[in-house]
Parts: structure tokens; sequence; C-alpha cells
């Protein structure tokens, strides 16, 4: 029952050069199923810049709950139409073993691939993806996910994407900031939005097509709305003060944000049809950090009122607020888990900052993260993870954490310091 | 009445004195624009009104100069916008430039330093950068006269990653547009 600990440099060989994150595990689950990807056969002529088996076993692995087998220990690289001798696999120490191919007709191709339950010796199921060459990734992640679910009974975040700013600094004045999209795994960063003023507060609408966060354009800040298949923006608010901190509503048709228009920071509520603005809280302290709950009535927000930053839930039917957190004196940026049940932040103890969950009933709270400056927590849409952001020597990188804070692994930015990430919904 | 006229009585005399200051250390620029400004005149009249304009001027002059020597960062301690007592005396300069001419604008732009949250910190550069517009206020300045901003954390002045580097970085920086 030793706790696993190892130490994995998993480089994506196959990713494109542009791609900025690399994946280092740095501490895996207790018990790790191990599964065997063997290389996918390739017929039909042509490479790809995609090792379909490589970008499975580093998506399972990232997960935590996986551990490869590796591709050089493998006694045979069978493909779909071969033999499998379930002993080569036994010998190897592999519980799963993933056989596929790759078949190119002209422009398109198609993926077969199997999953192999090597003690019972007996094939789990094999499944045939249509696609074309520049869908590979995409093949790559389903695989990712269908594997994922048979063997944990979990539906997988791997076909999921990421938000995240990149800050590239020059001086204090002269920076470059770029709201990035990319694949779960960092795979196939694009940029959505770039401005040499500040970007905050990337936030996803449920159904995961659109993107709200804070911007300058000028010099004043403003909350915007980005279509993330057109491109197309909204300008929600730019009034005078703060414009910050949005967050959708479950229903995707309101955006919770901080405002000071009426000369303090308090959280208003944005109907973004009509443009109607409510406004929530009403104290002189600060009121910022909005989070809605997956039911829709309660908001989650950081509040000063009780002279230090605290989590407080406001109750949306009546306005009502209650105390949240209680243990420290810094607790901020809170985020629910899909289930509701339990929520997520930051809190400071020993004058560091860590990323905690805390289960809303029983009151239980625990701390998940062990490096410093860890901040902005987003949960995956499956609630077995989280990516928060935090800093290495001055660099921003993000982190990912199992719920249970067993699974750690960083994602470091090859070139610019990363943080603000935002994890999406399922788009499935 | 009697206090009201004592007071008024009181501000002239300041600003007689503040006036006399002011003449006895005129820096060479405002002087020389001074006697440009005289030379064309000829009558009495006029050379009087343009020598009580350009005492005025003289003032000015030497308010802006005040204020351009003062410090135009402000610090703070840790989760707090309280304005320093050392920032008074350099809000001060400012504040007396800035309501003896009502087209001089200011920005003040609010940090905070990197712990704590990014958009609470957003909040809390922007009650640093109100305090410090608020006493700006109080000191005569116009509200029209001053904009405020907040950076939140994303502008560090200091890199360095110990409280030498943050209490440089939580900061009001005040800006002459």
């Amino acid at each position: 029952m030793r706790p696993l600990m190892w130490l994995v440099l998993a480089f994506f060989v196959a990713l494109p050069a542009r791609a900025e994150l690399v994946i280092e595990i740095t501490r895996g689950a207790e018990n790790p199923i191990k599964i065997a990807v063997v290389p996918f056969q390739v017929t039909g002529g042509g490479a790809f810049d995609v090792d379909l088996a490589r970008l499975i076993e580093s998506n399972l692995e990232r997960s935590g709950q996986f551990i490869r087998v590796r591709r050089d220990t493998m006694l045979s690289l069978p493909g779909p139409d071969d033999t499998v001798f379930y002993r080569d696999w036994r010998a190897i120490d592999s519980e799963y073993t993933v056989i596929g191919s790759v078949v190119k007709e002209g422009n398109e191709l198609v993926v077969r691939y199997g999953l192999h339950d090597v003690y019972g010796e007996r094939l789990l199921f094999e499944e045939r993806v249509p696609g074309a060459p520049d869908t590979l990734r995409d093949i790559g992640h389903y695989v990712s996910d269908r594997i994922y679910e048979a063997l944990t009974g979990l539906k997988g975040f791997f076909s999921t994407r990421l938000l995240y700013v990149s800050a590239e600094r020059r001086s204090e004045k002269d920076q470059t900031f770029k709201l990035i999209l990319s694949d779960a795994d960092g795979g196939r960063p694009r940029t959505v939005f770039q401005s040499s003023e500040p970007i905050l507060s990337p936030a996803w609408s449920p159904d995961g097509s659109r993107v709200a966060y804070m911007s300058f354009r000028g010099k004043r800040a403003g909350i915007y709305v980005q279509t993330l298949a057109t491109g197309e923006v909204q300008q929600v608010t730019s009034f005078s003060g703060l414009n910050s901190a949005p967050a959708f509503s479950p229903d995707g048709r309101k955006l919770v944000m901080t405002l000071s228009k009426d000369g303090n920071p308090e959280l208003y509520v944005a109907n973004l049809r009509t443009g109607e603005l409510e406004r929530m809280t009403n104290h002189f302290a600060i009121d910022t950090e909005a989070s809605w709950s997956p039911d829709g009535r309660s908001i989650l927000f950081t509040s000063s009122r009780g002279g230090k930053p605290q989590l407080y839930m406001l109750n949306v039917a009546d306005q009502s607020v209650k105390r949240v957190t209680f243990d420290g004196d810094y607790n901020s940026n809170g985020a629910f888990t899909p289930d509701g049940e339990s929520i997520v932040f930051v809190h400071r103890t020993n004058n560091r900052f860590h990323i905690a969950r805390m289960n809303l009933e029983t009151r239980e709270m625990q701390i998940l993260t062990e490096t410093d400056l860890d901040e902005s927590p987003s949960v995956a849409p499956n609630g077995t993870m989280l990516i928060y952001a935090t800093s290495d020597e001055g660099r921003g990188l993000l982190g990912l954490v199992s719920m249970d804070g067993r699974v750690r692994v960083r994602l470091p930015s090859v070139t610019e310091s990363v943080r603000e990430p935002a994890w999406s919904p399922f788009f499935n | 009445m009697n206090m009201l006229k004592q007071a008024k009585i009181a501000g002239i005399a300041g600003v007689l004195a503040v006036l006399a200051g002011c003449a006895g250390q005129v820096n060479e620029e405002a002087a020389s624009e001074a006697s440009v400004a005289t030379a064309g005149e000829s009558t009495t009249a006029s050379t009087q009104a343009s020598s009580a304009a350009d005492a005025a001027r003289v003032t000015a002059e030497q308010l802006k100069s005040e204020a351009m020597a003062a410090d135009t960062l402000f610090f703070f301690e840790f989760d707090k916008s309280d304005l320093s007592q050392d920032a008074l005396d350099d809000l001060d300069a400012h504040a007396k430039f800035l309501a003896a001419d009502r087209n001089a604008k200011v920005r003040l732009e609010g940090h905070a330093d990197e712990r704590g949250t990014r958009a609470y910190n957003l909040a809390l550069g922007e009650r640093r950068s109100n305090a410090v517009a608020r006493y700006l206020v109080i000191q005569g300045v116009n509200r029209s006269q001053i904009e405020t901003v907040s950076y939140g954390e994303e502008r560090p002045l200091s890199l360095v990653r110990d409280d030498s580097g943050w209490s440089r970085n939580r900061r009001v920086e005040l800006i002459y547009q």
C-alpha cells in the first residue's frame, strides 16, 4: 500500500511545433491501471503528424488513473487483424492492451482500434472511426475518452478544451496578453483574442460555444462575450470603474459580474439578451469573483466584508448572503464542482496560497496543492480533476490535480507565462 | 461670521505667503517667460494687470514644478488601501497644482502584488486608486480631473518575489495626462 511516487517526462513527440504545453506528471495515483497502447499500423501511405498511440497513452496517463506500458518493452506490435498473444502482454505486466490501425484512402481515413483485457484474455470492444488527416487529433481524444470510460465507468475529458491567458512581458508597460484556446492536453493552441492590456477571468458558456472575459479596449476595462466559432464579440459592459470576473448562469442566458459603477465593487447579473442589469450585493467591502452553482440557485463569491477575503454564498432568489469559509484569513476565487456538492477555492496557509476543496455539507476541507501562489481553480466537467495556475520562479504555469489531491500534473508553458485556466464543459 | 472672516483673512494671508515664497525662488524659466511677457507692454495699467497675471502664472508654475518634483508612486500594505503618512506630503503637492490648474488631468493606476487572486486584486487596485482620488478631491481637486483604473497584479513594477518586490508592486501610480 505504499504510495506510488513516480516521475515521468512525457513529451508529445507528435505535437505541432507551435504547441505550448508539455506534460509532466509529478505524482500518480496509488494503483494506476497498466495499459499498453501499441503503435497504430498505418496503411495507405504517407505519414501523419500525430502518433495516435502516444497521444492516447499520454492522455490516459495524464488522468493519473493509468500508467503506460513502454513501447520499447513490447514483445510484438500486432495490428487489428493479427492474433493477440495475451501471454506476451502478461509478461510485460500490461492489464489492458489497445491495438489499432489507420487506413488512409485519398483525403479520408479510418481509424480502427480494439481494447483487450489481458487477464480476461478477451476483446472488450472494437470500433471504426472515420475521419480525415486533420481530425486525427480529435479521433485520438475520442478514442482516449472511449477507453477511459470503458475502464473507469466515468466520462473522459480528453475531447474537452482549455482556455487560458498567456503573457509575454518586455517591461511593466510593454506586455502582450493572449487568450488561448487549446485541446485538453494543451495541443493545438490558438489565439482567441490578443491585447497589450491585461486579459482576465475567461469563463465558458455552459454549452461551450462562447467565452466571457475581461479586457481593455482602449484604456477602459469591459466585459466581452466572444463566440468561438465565428469570433464575433459582444460588449456586455464598459462602465467606469471595475468590469470584471464574469461567469455564466447554468442556462447560459445571464452573466454575473463585478461592477464598481456605483462606487464600490458589487455583484450584478446581466441578462445577455435584454441587457437588463440587476444589482445582487450591497456592501461597502469588495464583492467579486462570482461563480454560479450548477442548479442556478446560488452564487459563490469572494467578499472582504468580514475584514479579510472570504467566500460567501448568495441566494439568488432573495439575495440573502451566508458566509461559507471560516478557516484561515484568505479564501477566495471559489468555483463549484459539477455535482454542486463541493467548492474549490484559493486558501492561504502559512503565507502560501494553495487550492483547497470543501464539501458544502460536511464542511470538511482538504488542501489539494503544495506549490505556492496557486490560483484560478477550474474543475474538469467529469469532476475528477481541476486545473489551476501556479508559478515556478516567476513564470506562470498550469497544473492539474485530482480531486483527492493524489495525482498532480504540471503543464509548463514552453514559451510564455500562462495563467487563468478555464476548463470547458463537455461538447457532446 | 467672525470665524468665517478670520478664516478668509487667514486664507488670504496664506496665499500671500505662498506668493511671497514663490517670488523668492522663481525659477529661471518662469523668470524669462515673465520678462518676455512684460516686454511688449506700454501702459501702466496693463503693466499692472500683467504683473498680477505674471504673479499668478509664477504661482502656477511654482505649484507645477513642486508637483512635478513630488513622488508619483504611493505604496500600500498587503490587502490594504490606506494611504501612508509618507504619501500625504507628495499628494498635497499634486493636489495644490491640480486645484490651481483645472485643465490639468491625472490618471491614477492602482496595482496589487501577485499574492492573492487576480480578480480580487483587481478590486484591491481600484480601492487603492480610489483612496488616492478621494484624498485629492478632499484637497480641492475636481473629480473630473481624475481618471482611475486598476491593473490588479497584471503590471508588476518589480519581479522580485519577496516582500522587497511585493511592497513596490502594491502601489498607485499617478500619471499626468
